[in-house]
């Protein structure tokens, strides 16, 4: 394995029990299981269409499942209170497949945003300094005060990334870092993905369609066919297999 | 070619498929009154957060500054011109009867207990209803509420609760001022039609209006801002996705809440009646 850091088999982040989610006639997810141990990358593969951003939306308490159980640092997503769940996503770290960068403030005060709405004690000098800090560790220093729609796809992930990282999460959750980036921003952003592992000590799980990106961030990858995890293991694990459908999905990807 | 009749199949497809989707009237019916809960529990969701602290006064500081002082200039001509032409087109029936000098009160009535209140309030519907719909709704599709979600940030305090107490106190300042230049107006042309003085027009002007009239309106001027912001935030929170649900939320904040500023009228002016004639 390529990544060094240390994963605690004993300590679960995140339990999925049984979950199911369906939008109106259109059934999601069909009974999902998976668990995510302290320090551990988990790559989510899956063709698109499949419920893999509806999955991570519920992990945090965006949409609420139909049924099943959702347990993040030991609390149940659904059934807890409004300030519980605030706490819990203060925890959290979503980057969104759109960026969702708040188009109307600079750079800058989108990466404040959070910590002054959730830390109002925090002085001037050491949000700047947190914002420096972390505009530095994605590389985008210079962009501080520049507006989201001057900048490009990858530099908007990255940022996307930064402002999550300003509230120091414990578990990262990525919606297609990759999607739509050129090879060598992909090689960026899977770095960064990465770095933020090590220097935060984060549990990540990561939705990609990218095999490069999965293999260079993922210490475990499952895959997710017709609304369940189909397969689970080591990259080298998962695409030894002769699953036919584990096969197309490997096959396309390095053909296209 | 293939390509041309690909595009006329899929046309063909989508066509019927919207066809088959058609609500029927109690579809209709129903969305109507789960619409209605919902903007109940809107407005209760809106009540609970407006007085649980921390407040976000300098966020509520711009946006008053965004609802009510961006509004200004537009206020300023409607309320000036709706002065001046009511003014001319009511001088011909009074000077039949000799009683041009009932002007300035006619005008105050007028515009204090009607116009004022009614203009302002479709004028900012229009305005503000649109652009809030807009923004929030714009949000909502590029997932920037749901990011806000996730950081904990408390989006509904921060966007809602500010935008609806903004518009419910600055549509009634807007309207007192609406009043004014409405009065400064029609005061010019008195002034220069039968040479009343500035004094005499305003002493004039404020002797029939009473502290009912004041009230009344400033009721309606209170209810209409609510009315507006909680109509444009419901609409842009709730918005679709898609940039589809960005234009629909900003029409349909506007129409709703035309529409409902049209009945609360009815509704306050009537029951402020039965107080007068009590
Ligand atoms: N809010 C929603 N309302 C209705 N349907 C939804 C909603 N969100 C997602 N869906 C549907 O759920 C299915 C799964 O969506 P999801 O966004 O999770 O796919 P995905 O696996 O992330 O795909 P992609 O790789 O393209 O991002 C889709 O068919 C989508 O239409
Ligand atoms: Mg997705």
């Amino acid at each position: 394995m390529e990544n060094q850091h240390s994963i605690d088999r004993t300590q679960r982040v995140i339990t999925i029990r049984g979950l199911y989610k369906s939008f109106g006639a259109l059934k999601v997810l069909q009974g999902i299981d998976l668990d995510v141990f302290k320090g551990e990358n988990v790559v989510v593969l899956g063709r698109s269409g499949t419920g893999k951003s509806v999955l991570i939306k519920i992990i945090a308490g965006l949409l609420p499942p139909d049924k099943g159980r959702v347990d993040v640092l030991g609390k149940e997503v659904d059934t807890i209170s409004e300030d519980e769940l605030r706490a819990l996503r203060l925890k959290l770290g979503f980057s969104f497949q759109s960026s969702a960068l708040y188009d109307s403030m600079s750079i800058r005060e989108n990466l404040e945003f959070p910590m002054i709405r959730n830390l109002p004690k925090a002085t001037r000098s050491e949000v700047d300094k947190m914002v420096k800090e972390t505009l530095d560790a994605v590389g985008l220093l210079d962009k501080i005060d520049r507006m989201p729609a001057e900048l490009s796809g990858g530099q908007r992930k990255r940022i996307g990334i930064a402002r999550t990282l300003m509230l120091k999460p414990e578990i990262m959750l990525y919606d297609e870092p990759t999607a739509g980036l050129d090879p060598v921003t992909c090689i960026e952003i899977n770095n960064l993905i990465n770095e933020v592992q090590e220097r935060y000590n984060t549990s990540a799980i990561i939705i990609t369609h990218d095999l490069a990106c999965a293999k260079a961030t993922g210490d475990r990858i499952v895959m997710l066919l017709e609304g369940k995890v189909a397969k689970g293991g080591t990259f080298e694990e998962v695409f030894t297999s002769d699953d036919p459908e584990v096969k197309n999905f490997y096959n396309y990807n390095f053909i296209e | 070619m293939p390509c041309s009749i690909h595009s006329f199949q899929f046309k063909t497809n989508s066509l019927k498929d919207e066809t088959l989707k058609k609500p029927g009237i109690k579809d209709r019916l129903e969305d109507l009154f789960t619409g209605i809960y919902d903007a109940y529990r809107f407005i209760l969701r809106f009540l609970k957060q407006a007085v649980r602290p921390p407040f976000d006064f300098q966020e509520i500081i711009r946006q008053c500054y965004e609802i009510g002082y961006k509004s200004l200039p537009l206020i300023t001509l409607t309320g000036f011109v709706t002065g001046i032409v009511f003014t001319k087109q009511s001088r011909p029936s009074l000077v039949v009867f000799g009683a041009t000098s009932w002007l300035p009160s006619l005008i105050a009535i007028a515009m204090v207990r009607a116009l004022a209140p009614l203009v302002t309030a479709l004028i900012c519907a229009g305005k503000v209803g649109s652009n809030i719909g807009a923004e929030l709704g714009s949000m909502k599709v590029t997932e920037q509420i749901d990011a806000m979600e996730v950081s904990a940030a408390r989006p509904f305090k921060f966007l809602v609760v500010t935008r609806i107490i903004a518009s419910t106190f600055m549509i009634p300042v807007l309207a007192m001022y609406c009043a004014f230049v409405g009065l400064l107006g029609s005061f010019l042309n008195v002034h220069q039609n039968e040479k009343t003085s500035f004094v005499t027009f305003f002493a004039d002007a404020f002797e029939q209006i009473s502290f009912l009239d004041l009230g009344t309106s400033l009721v309606k001027a209170f209810s209409f801002g609510f009315t507006i912001g909680v109509v444009a935030c419901y609409k842009g929170f709730n918005a679709a996705q898609g940039t589809q649900g960005v234009g629909k939320a900003a029409n349909t904040s506007v129409v709703i809440s035309m529409f409902l500023i049209f009945i609360e009228e009815l509704v306050i002016v009537q029951v402020s009646n039965w107080i007068r004639y009590f």
